[in-house]
């Protein structure tokens, strides 16, 4: 078994290897290169040093936008969650239509970003004209905005997560808290949730980088407006990238402190929930 | 033994997809320079045969690849490709940048291996980025056809790096219709449209219309200054252009480092009236597309709408009759005003990819050569794309059916000083989005004018720095 394996291993990992190299590793090492080179194609970088970094902390923006998106993510990571698992709690309680519930729900999830955030957009302004404001007046509009439609979009999604959690705990546990007098919240608290933990360590972190790394629905609901006030990070490095003549290096650079960021808050993340886990 | 055959399918099936992927990319590869024929023959055979030809000529004299900027004029950039490589058998690909990613569409093809051999750059600022991929095109047939140099981007050491090939007018589109109809109303301002001939009446008639928009039909007299993306830039760049000509008029600059904003007053008071006699309520412009200003224009519930020739295409063919379609210069209240005329100048110029192989600029400049001097090539241009060019070749035959147009040439004959396009000086698009987003916020009410002035002078001086470091 052992010899098969090590003479099998390059024809089963070769392509998925080759794959990685050259859709993420290549481009990842080349893109922290280029992160210290000034460039207007990527093709002819010239090194240049630090000056990029030195350039991303003058940028009133950048700072901006990263408050904004740990806003953002820390409000939309806590509603989703908590929302998903409510509606997971009902969904399992066996009412009847359970399963056309748990597919309406999960549907919203299967549209693209792009898509969704112009529908929402379409949606929110036909409200907001009522007040004779639109979804870019201010950047709060935009920031709810965003959360709403997050919401909509991921609630479904890790919905399914946490009911394939919540019919994982087994039931003579409930049924042995039932007999001890436990109430209803306390087997929630006590019982269920300390057994669905590895769901709710995958739904906090998929929300969490979700949040960090959000793009499509930030450009097509608000595209940043008012002055780059609703930018969430990763439309400011784009529009840093793409948008001013001169600073492709700083976007570079501040995709690579981006990168940095979400890699540290996600590990730290799942550090924590993970302590939380219990054994079955 | 079912299930070996259900395995097997699939096993073939994975098979034939991945061999389906990779056959298709293939095409591509050897395709890319034929892309055009391809799109346009519809019959595949005719098409293989084509292909080869191509390819045999190609070894000879090169290809052209045109990244287009004007998404409206993409199907006849193809016909006109289409019936060049009818012709010489030179292949003509073109790829157009959806509206508005011009520039990253551009930075991204021009890392390719098979770089566009021609694109374009909307003017000085532009062409900051893209001066180290310019050809020289100072002996090219297209630079000597050219009117005048005023056309030309043509650098400190005499390099012409980029040629205009449109040049568009933009001022006051206005309604003669509901104009006339107010004209016959009683206590009317003015007797006919010629006697908005300053500011100072332009606001007056504009008040008065406002105040009687129910007796007219109209909703506002100017069309909603919508301050998204995709109409902002009638104002942050368009109706900016006012203030930095007149300056640059005082102190007879072609550009400079830090404008002074001496005509800020004149910039607030056109906005003001903008966005007060409008169709919409100030807090509403930040989410008011350029579909909705022509929109109201071209079914007559604006008077006027600030734009230029080019959106006689978006306005025509609705409630608005071409007959009653006319263009005003923009008073702010400054200089000659009796004597204004249009916003007219070009923030379109062909540049030509020096890092291209040197048959491939060659038949890049025959192209260029042949799409401003051949009757084919002329045709299109004017009569289909309905552009107007800086090229002497386009005689009196070669004019669009544009009545905008029409309005354009009567401000030039009857002598009139054109306000050239001075918004090209603009440092960067940062400064333009600054003074956009001032701009809104002051109409919201959530900002003031301090902001707009502010992002205007000290912006400038900001930004001029940044880029020219």
């Amino acid at each position: 078994m052992q010899k098969s394996l090590k003479k099998y291993f390059p024809v089963f990992a070769f392509p998925t290897l080759a794959a990685f190299t050259i859709g993420f590793f290549l481009p990842f090492v080349m893109g922290i290169y280029l992160s210290f080179c000034k460039f207007t194609t990527v093709t002819d970088a010239k090194f240049i040093g630090f000056g990029n970094y030195i350039k991303i902390f003058s940028d009133r923006t950048f700072l901006h936008s990263l408050w904004y998106t740990a806003a953002f993510t820390i409000v939309s990571m806590a509603l989703i969650n908590v929302l998903a698992f409510a509606v997971a709690m009902l969904l399992t309680k066996g009412i009847r239509g359970t399963n056309l519930f748990r597919t309406v729900f999960f549907m919203p999830n299967l549209i693209g970003g792009i898509v969704l955030g112009y529908v929402w957009q379409l949606l929110l302004n036909g409200i907001l004209a009522n007040f004779q404001k639109t979804l870019t007046y201010n950047s709060s509009y935009g920031f709810w905005g965003l959360v709403v439609l997050m919401c909509w979009q991921q609630i479904g999604y890790m919905m399914i997560i946490y009911i394939s959690g919540i019919q994982n705990v087994p039931g003579e546990l409930i049924e042995a808290a039932k007999i001890d007098g436990a109430t209803p919240r306390q087997i929630l608290w006590h019982v269920t949730i300390p057994m669905v933990m590895p769901s709710i360590t995958i739904c906090t972190f998929l929300t969490l980088t979700n949040g960090f790394k959000l793009f499509d629905q930030n450009l097509a609901l608000t595209n940043g407006e008012p002055s780059s006030m609703s930018e969430l990070l990763a439309l400011n490095i784009f529009n840093t990238f793409y948008g001013r003549s001169g600073y492709e290096g700083v976007g570079q650079a501040k995709a690579v402190v981006f990168f940095i960021l979400v890699a540290l808050i996600a590990i730290i993340q799942t550090r924590l929930t993970r302590t939380k886990e219990v054994q079955q | 033994m079912k299930k070996k055959w259900i395995s097997m399918l699939l096993a073939t099936s994975l098979a034939l997809t991945l061999a389906a992927g990779c056959g298709s990319d293939d095409t591509k590869n050897d395709g890319t320079q034929n892309a055009a024929d391809q799109e346009n023959g519809g019959n595949q055979a005719a098409a293989d045969t084509d292909q080869d030809k191509d390819n045999l000529i190609e070894e000879v004299s090169g290809s052209v690849y045109y990244l287009n900027f004007k998404p409206e004029q993409a199907e006849q950039w193809n016909d006109l490709a289409e019936e060049y490589s009818n012709e010489t058998g030179i292949p003509v690909t073109i790829e157009t940048a959806a509206s508005g990613t011009y520039e990253s569409t551009l930075k991204s093809e021009m890392a390719k291996s098979a770089a566009p051999t021609l694109f374009q750059v909307n003017g000085p600022a532009g062409l900051a980025s893209w001066k180290d991929y310019c050809y020289d095109l100072k002996d090219s047939a297209v630079y000597k056809n050219l009117k005048s140099d005023d056309f030309a981007l043509i650098s400190d050491d005499g390099q012409v790096q980029g040629v205009a090939y449109v040049i568009e007018t933009y001022g006051l589109i206005y309604n003669k219709d509901i104009i006339e109809d107010y004209c016959e109303m009683e206590g009317a301002k003015i007797k006919n449209a010629s006697e908005i001939n300053s500011f100072a009446k332009l606001k007056e008639v504009a008040d008065d219309m406002q105040a009687k928009k129910d007796e007219l039909g109209i909703k506002g007299v100017f069309a909603s200054a919508g301050m998204d993306s995709s109409s902002d830039w009638r104002f942050k760049t368009h109706l900016a252009n006012m203030p930095i000509y007149f300056e640059y008029q005082d102190d007879k600059l072609k550009t400079t480092e830090a404008v002074k904003g001496t005509y800020l007053d004149a910039y607030k008071n056109i906005w003001d009236l903008y966005i007060t006699d409008s169709t919409v309520q100030p807090t509403m412009i930040s989410g008011m597309t350029g579909e909705d200003a022509a929109a109201e224009f071209a079914m007559g519930e604006a008077v006027f709408y600030q734009n230029g020739t080019w959106a006689y295409r978006d306005i025509t063919g609705n409630d608005v009759d071409d007959d009653d379609m006319g263009m005003l210069p923009i008073y702010i209240g400054v200089g000659d005003e009796a004597n204004q005329g249009l916003c007219t100048g070009s923030e379109n110029y062909w540049c030509v990819n020096k890092n291209a192989a040197e048959d491939d600029i060659k038949a890049t400049l025959n192209f260029l050569e042949w799409v401003v001097t051949s009757d084919k090539g002329r045709r299109i241009l004017s009569d289909e794309m309905g552009f107007v060019t800086p090229f002497s070749t386009f005689t009196d035959e070669y004019m669009p059916e544009n009545p905008l147009v029409a309005a354009a040439n009567e401000y030039i004959d009857s002598g009139k000083t054109s306000i050239p396009w001075v918004f090209s000086t603009i440092p960067s698009e940062k400064w333009k989005n600054g003074v956009g987003s001032a701009l809104l916020e002051y109409a919201q009410g959530t900002g003031d004018w301090e902001a707009v002035k502010s992002a205007f002078v000290e912006g400038w001086a900001a930004e001029y720095k940044a880029v020219n470091q």
